[in-house]
């Protein structure tokens, strides 16, 4: 009876494979770990908008405060998108003839909204709340970034929920005094950690994490 | 000698002192070798194969349609509502992993016990175990609803900085399915690496030498791959013995480690593994009877070791009738109002009819098996085996429905009572279609297995 069996030679092969097989279930642990979160998966996202508006212009240059387009941040959930009339209030007197403003006029002629793209989109299942974070000293700073330094709005943080995590477990880091919280280039550590602790105390932020906390 | 056929035989008979022949027909080992490796070699697998390997296929498609559909539209496509939270997927999971229990005790236990019977039986009853619990792992990964999600289960470092709740039994169950999946196909591939070497030795083709030759890890026959063959095999039969009691217990804590009225009973875990076993029995006969008709194993899988199976699920069914009756006694015996209303509302309810067919198919078909006449009658005991089978699945509906459905322990259930709402599952086509697609999935991964036995 003649046996087939493998050359000699191929017996060099198994530490390769043995290695492998050692490796693969690290392998796969740190592909869910990195590569699924949206660190990796959006990046800093930055979409191009229908109208180049420059935050960097608006915001940094001349001086507009975060709350004059996004009015309602400070009393409700949502952060508003302001309508185009409030480009108007300026732009009907200011390059009113700009070619970069051809939407904006169409859009205050028809009626029809701008359709700006939304860069900070969370899940519909997290409920997050602006009014709550902004009126206890959680600056624009924390999730969106130097804001009037961007020329086009990019996604600053990962929005993950590991990320959102990170805060509420510790949130000392990321406080500030409420009435400084619209002045974005001010970083974090222009005060104390003393300083910071005694806020935590003072504006009684005890952040918690049960699911329910932002899947309601 | 000259060569005695089966049927001319009947070693069914015990007869003290003298052992009953385990193997007909057959002179020498060669002989038993061409007669286990025909299934393989044949140039064309008889008529009959096709035609149920076709009529599998063809179930299997359907599960492919149904789970599509319903991981495009939600798991709502299983009629489940308010307060029926899961049905369809759980049973079935429960199901699936009660058949691999009868591969599991067969090859591990039996071994242990020395019954020498069980080598006509034990590598497809081992494949079937395999089969069965892929076909359990499906369902979990399904009912998730999302499943690009279901990595979810396990414990893996993600971005979320969320670990999953170590004190659910579901949890637990994802690892005692996981480690019995690990197990069972070690051992099932440890088992059959002198026969792929085997296959390899009498293969025709270059492909074929290559295949069996890289499966069968340059196995020779020499004494030391002998011996520590034999070593490695009685390791693993010790580490999947546990593994026959505590995987069943582990999933009967799903239901009862919860606070409700006709899962919170500390009976489960044994009830669930005799009632794991008896299907499994079940199922090795049903699948036993086909393959030795088709493949021409008779003389290798004889009455004798049908005739024992049967005496299993004899056996085993007594311990689930027994297990059903403990529950109505300790339902009254306790004074519990709501586990009273649990039982009785189980046996004579909206659901009564599936109660019902799990009593006749569980309790009283078994009990056939005491006559010899019905262990030894080949049609009979594929009938009955296939009213287990029905049996053990409504089983698993009965338990999970008919508990959840007029649950009156929780108040908000006795509100929607009050108003008059009856809270009622809907079982849905989509459920049986599943159902049915899962069993010929696995029936169709058994025929294409063939038989190494």
């Amino acid at each position: 009876m003649s046996r087939f069996l493998f050359p000699r030679w191929s017996n060099a092969l198994l530490p390769f494979v043995l290695i492998v097989g050692a490796i693969a279930p690290l392998y796969v642990s740190l592909l869910v770990a990195y590569g699924f979160s949206p660190k990796t998966l959006d990046g800093q996202y930055q979409p191009e908008q229908p109208v180049p508006y420059s935050h960097a212009l608006h915001v940094g240059k001349l001086g507009l405060d975060c709350r004059y387009c996004h009015n309602t941040v400070e009393n409700a959930s949502h952060a508003a998108v302001p309508p185009t009339q409030t480009c108007m209030n300026c732009h009907t007197q200011i390059h009113k003839d700009s070619p970069r403003l051809v939407k904006v006029r169409e859009s205050y002629e028809t009626g029809m909204p701008i359709e700006w793209i939304k860069v900070h989109k969370l899940g519909d299942y997290a409920y997050f709340n602006h009014a709550a974070h902004v009126t206890r000293g959680v600056s624009c700073l924390e999730c969106h970034g130097r804001v009037d330094q961007m020329e086009v709005v990019h996604r600053a943080q990962p929005l993950a929920m590991g990320w959102c995590l990170e805060c509420h477990r510790n949130p000392i880091d990321h406080v500030r005094p409420p009435e400084e919280v619209f002045a974005i280039w001010k970083p974090t550590d222009s005060w104390t950690k003393d300083q910071r602790l005694e806020l935590i105390k003072k504006n009684d932020i005890h952040p918690n994490d049960y699911c329910s906390t932002c899947h309601r | 000698m000259s060569t005695i056929h089966a049927h001319e035989i009947d070693n069914t008979g015990d007869v003290p002192g003298k052992r009953a022949p385990l193997v007909l027909g057959h002179t020498d080992f060669h002989q038993v070798t061409n007669t286990i490796c025909r299934p393989n070699e044949m140039r064309k697998p008889p008529m009959a194969w096709y035609v149920m390997f076709g009529i599998s296929m063809m179930l299997v498609m359907n599960l492919g349609f149904v789970v599509h559909y319903l991981i495009f539209t939600g798991v709502g496509v299983w009629g489940l509502n308010n307060p029926v939270m899961w049905a369809f997927d759980i049973t079935n999971f429960v199901f699936w992993v009660g058949i691999g229990h009868a591969g599991t005790l067969i090859s591990a236990i039996l071994f242990l016990f020395r019954q020498k019977w069980r080598t006509g039986i034990n590598r497809f009853a081992e494949a079937m175990t395999i089969f069965a619990v892929i076909c359990a792992g499906l369902f979990p990964g399904i009912h998730v609803g999302r499943v690009w999600l279901a990595y979810w289960l396990f414990p893996i470092p993600n971005q979320m900085g969320m670990w999953p709740q170590f004190r659910s039994p579901l949890l637990w169950d994802v690892f005692a399915v996981s480690t019995y999946f690990t197990v069972s196909l070690l051992f099932w591939y440890v088992g059959l690496v002198p026969d792929l070497a085997t296959m390899r030795d009498r293969a025709k083709g270059k492909v074929q030498q290559m295949a069996y030759g890289l499966f069968s890890l340059g196995w020779r026959g020499s004494n030391r791959h002998w011996h520590r063959y034999e070593r490695a095999y009685l390791l693993l039969a010790a580490l999947s013995t546990p593994l026959v009691l505590s995987v069943h217990s582990v999933v009967s804590f799903d239901f009862a480690t919860s606070q409700l009225p006709g899962w919170h009973t500390t009976i489960f875990p044994p009830y669930f593994v005799a009632g794991a076993i008896f299907s499994g029995f079940a199922m090795v006969v049903t699948l036993a009877v086909p393959a030795r008709e088709l493949f021409g194993l008779k003389n290798l899988i004889t009455l004798r070791h049908l005739d024992n199976m049967n005496k299993v699920i004899l056996v085993t069914g007594c311990m689930v009738g027994y297990a059903y009756g403990m529950e109505f006694f300790i339902a009254w015996y306790s004074g519990a109002l709501y586990e009273k209303f649990a039982f009785m509302n189980r046996a004579f309810g909206q659901y009564s009819w599936a109660y019902w067919i799990m009593v006749s198919c569980n309790v009283i078909t078994p009990q056939l098996f005491w006559f010899k006449k019905v262990r030894t009658s080949i049609p009979l005991m594929f009938i009955l085996s296939l009213f287990v089978n029905v049996g053990m699945w409504f089983e698993r509906f009965v338990i999970i429905v008919t508990s959840l459905a007029n649950d009156r322990f929780l108040p908000m259930i006795a509100i929607s009572e009050v108003k008059g709402v009856m809270p009622q599952a809907d079982p849905h086509w989509e459920g049986w279609h599943q159902s049915h697609g899962a069993g010929s999935n696995a029936a169709a991964a058994h025929s294409a297995n063939g038989d190494n036995s």
